[in-house]
C-alpha cells in the first residue's frame, strides 16, 4: 500500500472511531438520527459514483437498488421471521444481482450512449414499483417493521442504527478510495474517456462496468436494508420515489463524481441544507431549491467542488515533478515472437464489401506496407485484426493463437496493439499516465508503479520525455502521433499495426518516425503498417500488400508490387500501364 | 377470455391513449434526434399546459381552445428562452438530461406550491361525449387528440422530409461542421426546433387537461412510457413516434382488459427490452 493510501486509511479508521466513540458516550437521538442520514446518504452518493462518476453511466436506477434493499429487508423480516442481520447482506446481494442482470442486458446495446443508460435505468425504478405494489411483497398498505427486533449494538434503536450507517459510510468511502487507485479504477477512467480505445488497450470493458455497477447496487441494497429499519414503516409511494435518483446524482456532481472523496462532501453539505426545510409546503420548496443548485452547479462548476477545490490549491503550491531515472534506451520486449496470419478475411458494412477475402502474414521482425486507394479497406483490416470489428468469414492467428472470435481487449493482451489514425488519446489522462494504462492492461499487466516507470521510458523512446505531464489537448499533432506510438509499444506488443502514423508530419518528424519504427523491429516485433507515402514504404518495408476494393492485388518486394500491373492501373489509370 | 367487444374497445381505448403517448413522443423525439438534447422537462411543461389550460377554464371560465391559442405560442417562446440557455452554457447531451431534470423537478414543485397534491378534474358539457360505431364507444375528445397527433405527425414528418429548414435540421443532426460549410444556419434552426417541441408540448398538455385528471406526481408516470415509445420509434421520426405510440397503447389497453390494469406500466418496458435484446444495434 502506498504511502497516500495508508493516510487515508488511518484517516477513515480515526473517524469512525471517532463517531463511534461519540455515540458510546451519549449523543442526543436527535443528532444520532440527524447523522445517521448523513452517513446514509454519503453511503449512497459514493456508491453511486463507482460507475456513474468514475465510467460516466449516469444511472437514475440508484432509487431502484436501495427500494431492492428495503423491500428485501421488509419482506424477509416479517414474512418469513429472519433476524435483520442476516437479511442485511441478503439484501445486498439480490441489488447486486438485479444491476448485473440489467447491465448483462442494457450493455450489449452497441454504442450505448450515456443518456439512453439513464433512461433505461430511470425506468427499472418504475417496474419495481409496480412490481411491488401489485404482488404479496407489499400488496398496497405498505409493511410495518416496528415488531422486527434490532439487535442492541447500543442502548438505544438510534444508537444501533447510528452506529450501522456509521460502519457503511466508512466502508463505502475506504472502498471508493481502493477502487479509484487499482486496476479497476483506472480501467473505468479510461471508458469514461473514450471505451473503444480503452477495449482496444485491453481493459476487459464490459466485465468492468457490470462489476462496478453491481458493487454500486449491492451498497444501495444494504443501505435500503438499514434504512427499512429506520423508516419502520416501507411504503411503494415513499421508497421508489424520485427523491432518491436525484439526490444522488446532485450530491455526487456537486462534490465531484470522479472523485474518491467528491460524493461524500456533497452528501455531507445537501443532506445537512435539506434538514432546514421539513414537512408540508416547505419540503415542496426545499425540493425546488436542490433542484435549481443542480442546475446551476451543473451549468457552471462540471468537475465538482473536491476536484476544483484540488486544481486550485496545486495550482498555488507546485509540487516537484517526478523525478525518474535517465531513460534507458528502450525497454527490451519480454514476450516471444509470434508470426501473424490472416486468412481469407470477410467483412462487408450493409450493403458495402470492405474486404474480400484477404490473406497475408508477417513475420516477426518483419516490416510489412499495406498500400492502397482510399476506401480499399487498409483500416477496416486493421480493425478486424484488432477485434474492433468482428470479421463475416475467415480466420485471424498471432503465433498459435486464434484471434477472430475474441473481444478486442483480449486480442490486446494477446499482444496485438495498435495506432489510431487520428490519435484518440485519453482526454483526462497526462501523456504518462495514458502510456502507463496500455502498460498496465497490455500483455505485460504491469503493477501500477512499473507501469509508470516503463511508460515513462517510452515516452522518452518517442522523444515526450519532457511532456509526461501534459494533457493531450496540450499537445500538438506531432506529438500526440508519437504518444499513439508510445502507448501501443508500452504494451509490449508482439504484433503492432500502424494506421497512417507519417500522414501530417513534416520531413524531419518523418525521419525519425522512421528511425524508430526500425528500432522497434529490430526486437522481433511484427509490424503491419498503413501508409500513403510511398518514400516511406520503399524505404521502410520488407514486402508490400497491395488492397483495392477489399482484395489484395499485389503483394511481394516493394520495387516488385509496386511496379505491378494492377497496381499501376488502380493507382494511375489504364493507360499509364506499360 | 374477454368478449369481442371487449377487446374491440379495448383496442379502440389503446388507439386513443397511444395518440397522446405518441403526441408526447413528438417534440422529444425531435429535440433528441435533431439537436442532440434529451429534454425531460418536456414532461413538465405539457403538465403545466394542462394545468394552465385548466386554470383559465374553471377560473375565467374560458374555453379551453381560446387557452390553447395563448399557451402555445408562450411555450414556443418559453421553448427558445430553454434553449438559449443550453447554447449559452454549451449543454452536451447527457448534461441536458441532468438539467432538464432539474428543471422538471422545479416545475412540480411549483405546479405542487400553486394547485397542490390534489388531484384536478376539468369539468365541461362535452367530457362524456362520444360517438357509436357499431358496437363500440369512441370519445370524442380523444378521438380529437388522437386525430391531432396524427395530423402533427405527419406535418412534421412532411416538414423535415420537403422543407429546406427541415432538410437543414436533419443534415446538422448528422454532421454539424460539414452542413456549417455548406451555410446551414444551425444556431437559428436549433431554436425554431426548439419552440417547436415545447409548442407540441402545450398542445398535448391543453387536450391532457380535458382528457385526464390532473396531479402533479403524473410526470413521472409519463417518463418511462413515452421514452420506450421514443426510442422504439426511432429518434427524430415523427411518423414512428406516433406508430410506437399507438403499439405501446393498444398492448397497455388489451394487458388491462386480459390480465389486470395494475400490470400496465409494465407493458411499454417489456416491449422496449424485448426490442433491446433482439435487436441490440438497432437504437
Amino acid at each position: 500500500m502506498s504511502a497516500a493510501g495508508r493516510r487515508v486509511l488511518v484517516g477513515l479508521l480515526a473517524a469512525g472511531a471517532g463517531f463511534a466513540a461519540l455515540a458510546a458516550v451519549g449523543l442526543p437521538a436527535f443528532y444520532e438520527s440527524f447523522l445517521y442520514l448523513i452517513f446514509s446518504w454519503i453511503a449512497l452518493a459514493t456508491s453511486w459514483s463507482f460507475l456513474s462518476g468514475y465510467a460516466g453511466y449516469f444511472s437514475f436506477g440508484h432509487g431502484a437498488f436501495f427500494g431492492t434493499g428495503m423491500y428485501t429487508t421488509a419482506a424477509l423480516t416479517t414474512m418469513f421471521g429472519l433476524p435483520f442481520l442476516a437479511t442485511m447482506p441478503l439484501a445486498g446481494l439480490l441489488a447486486a444481482a438485479l444491476a448485473a442482470g440489467i447491465g448483462a442486458v442494457v450493455f450489449r446495446v452497441k454504442r450505448l450512449r450515456g443518456e439512453l443508460f439513464g433512461l433505461l435505468t430511470l425506468a427499472v425504478g418504475f417496474v419495481l414499483a409496480t412490481i411491488v405494489l401489485n404482488t404479496r411483497i407489499d400488496g398496497g398498505p405498505g409493511v410495518y417493521l416496528s415488531a422486527v427486533p434490532l439487535p442492541r449494538l447500543l442502548a438505544s434503536p438510534t444508537g444501533t442504527l447510528y452506529l450501522l450507517g456509521l460502519a457503511l459510510a466508512i466502508a463505502t468511502v475506504g472502498a471508493a478510495y481502493a477502487i479509484s487507485h487499482s486496476r479497476l479504477g483506472l480501467g473505468l477512467y479510461a471508458i469514461h474517456d473514450d471505451e473503444d480505445v480503452a477495449e482496444l488497450k485491453g481493459v476487459p470493458t464490459l466485465s468492468y462496468k457490470l462489476i462496478a455497477f453491481a458493487l454500486s447496487a449491492g451498497v444501495a441494497g444494504v443501505a435500503g436494508s438499514i434504512h427499512a429499519m429506520y423508516v419502520s414503516y416501507v411504503t411503494v409511494g415513499e421508497t421508489f420515489s424520485i427523491t432518491v435518483p436525484l439526490y444522488v446524482v446532485l450530491m455526487s456532481v456537486l462534490g465531484g463524481a470522479r472523485h474518491w472523496l467528491g460524493p461524500a462532501v456533497g452528501a455531507t453539505i445537501i443532506a445537512s441544507s435539506l434538514y432546514v426545510f421539513t414537512g408540508g409546503q416547505q419540503a415542496v420548496l426545499g425540493r425546488a431549491l436542490v433542484a435549481l443548485v443542480l442546475i446551476v452547479v451543473i451549468l457552471v462548476l462540471p468537475e465538482g467542488i473536491v476536484p476544483t477545490i484540488l486544481t486550485r490549491w496545486r495550482a498555488w503550491r507546485p509540487r516537484p515533478a517526478e523525478v525518474f531515472a535517465a531513460p534507458a534506451p528502450a525497454p527490451v520486449v519480454a514476450a516471444p515472437a509470434a508470426a501473424l496470419a490472416c486468412q481469407d478475411v470477410w467483412r462487408s458494412f450493409g450493403g458495402i464489401q470492405a474486404l474480400r477475402g484477404v490473406s497475408l502474414g508477417v513475420a516477426p521482425g518483419e516490416i510489412v506496407a499495406l498500400v492502397g486507394p482510399n476506401g480499399s479497406g487498409k483500416t477496416t483490416l486493421i480493425n478486424v485484426i484488432s477485434g474492433y470489428y468482428a470479421a463475416d468469414r475467415g480466420r485471424v492467428t498471432l503465433g498459435t493463437e486464434t484471434l477472430t472470435e475474441r473481444p478486442a481487449h483480449e486480442i490486446a493482451r494477446l499482444g496485438v496493439g495498435r495506432t489510431h489514425q487520428i490519435p484518440r488519446p485519453f482526454a483526462h489522462f497526462t501523456a504518462l499516465d495514458n502510456v502507463a494504462l496500455a502498460a498496465t492492461f497490455g500483455p505485460g499487466r504491469c503493477p501500477p508503479r512499473q507501469a509508470r516507470a516503463e511508460g515513462q521510458e517510452w515516452l522518452s523512446f518517442t522523444g515526450l520525455g519532457r511532456r509526461a505531464a501534459a494533457l493531450p489537448h496540450e499537445l500538438n499533432l506531432h506529438e500526440r502521433k508519437f504518444l499513439e506510438l508510445a502507448r501501443a509499444l508500452a504494451a509490449r506488443p508482439r504484433l503492432i499495426l500502424l494506421d497512417e502514423v507519417l500522414s501530417g508530419l513534416n520531413p524531419a518528424e518523418i525521419a525519425s518516425a522512421v528511425r524508430l519504427i526500425r528500432q522497434i523491429r529490430e526486437r522481433g516485433v511484427a509490424i503491419l503498417f498503413v501508409e500513403h507515402l510511398m518514400r516511406a514504404v520503399l524505404e521502410l518495408s520488407d514486402r508490400v500488400v497491395v488492397l483495392n476494393e477489399g482484395e489484395v492485388i499485389a503483394a511481394g518486394p516493394p520495387h516488385e508490387a509496386m511496379r505491378a500491373e494492377r497496381v499501376i492501373e488502380v493507382y494511375l489509370g489504364k493507360a499509364h500501364v506499360a | 377470455m374477454p368478449s369481442l367487444t371487449l377487446l374491440g374497445q379495448a383496442v379502440v381505448s389503446g388507439l386513443l391513449a397511444g395518440g397522446i403517448y405518441g403526441l408526447l413522443a413528438l417534440g422529444l423525439s425531435l429535440s433528441w434526434g435533431l439537436l442532440r438534447l434529451v429534454n425531460l422537462a418536456h414532461f413538465a411543461l405539457a403538465l403545466l399546459g394542462a394545468y394552465l389550460t385548466y386554470q383559465v377554464g374553471t377560473a375565467f371560465g374560458m374555453p379551453p381552445w381560446l387557452a390553447a391559442l395563448a399557451i402555445v405560442p408562450a411555450f414556443f417562446l418559453l421553448g427558445m428562452a430553454f434553449h438559449a440557455v443550453f447554447t449559452y452554457f454549451r449543454v452536451t447531451e447527457l448534461t441536458s438530461l441532468l438539467v432538464t431534470f432539474g428543471v422538471t423537478v422545479i416545475l412540480e414543485s411549483l405546479i405542487q406550491w400553486f394547485w397542490t397534491a390534489d388531484y384536478r378534474r376539468y369539468e365541461t358539457a362535452y367530457a362524456t361525449a362520444s360517438t357509436r360505431v357499431g358496437p363500440l364507444f369512441v370519445p370524442t375528445l380523444e378521438m380529437l387528440a388522437c386525430l391531432t397527433a396524427a395530423g402533427l405527425a405527419v406535418a412534421t414528418w412532411a416538414w423535415l422530409r420537403f422543407t429546406y429548414v427541415g432538410k437543414a435540421l436533419r443534415a446538422s443532426a448528422e454532421d454539424p461542421a460539414i452542413a456549417a460549410a455548406f451555410g446551414v444556419n444551425h444556431r437559428a434552426q436549433a431554436f425554431l426546433l426548439s419552440g417547436v417541441s415545447a409548442a407540441y408540448a402545450g398542445i398535448a398538455g391543453a387536450f391532457i387537461a380535458l382528457i385526464s385528471t390532473l396531479a402533479p406526481s403524473q410526470i413521472w408516470a409519463w417518463i418511462g412510457v413515452v421514452f420506450a415509445v421514443v426510442i422504439i420509434g426511432g429518434l427524430a421520426n415523427p411518423i414512428g413516434a406516433l406508430l410506437a405510440g399507438l403499439l405501446i397503447g393498444v398492448s397497455e389497453s388489451l394487458t388491462m382488459a386480459v390480465v389486470t390494469p395494475a400490470w400496465a406500466p409494465l407493458v411499454s418496458f417489456s416491449v422496449l427490452i424485448v426490442i433491446l435484446i433482439a435487436r441490440p444495434g438497432r437504437v
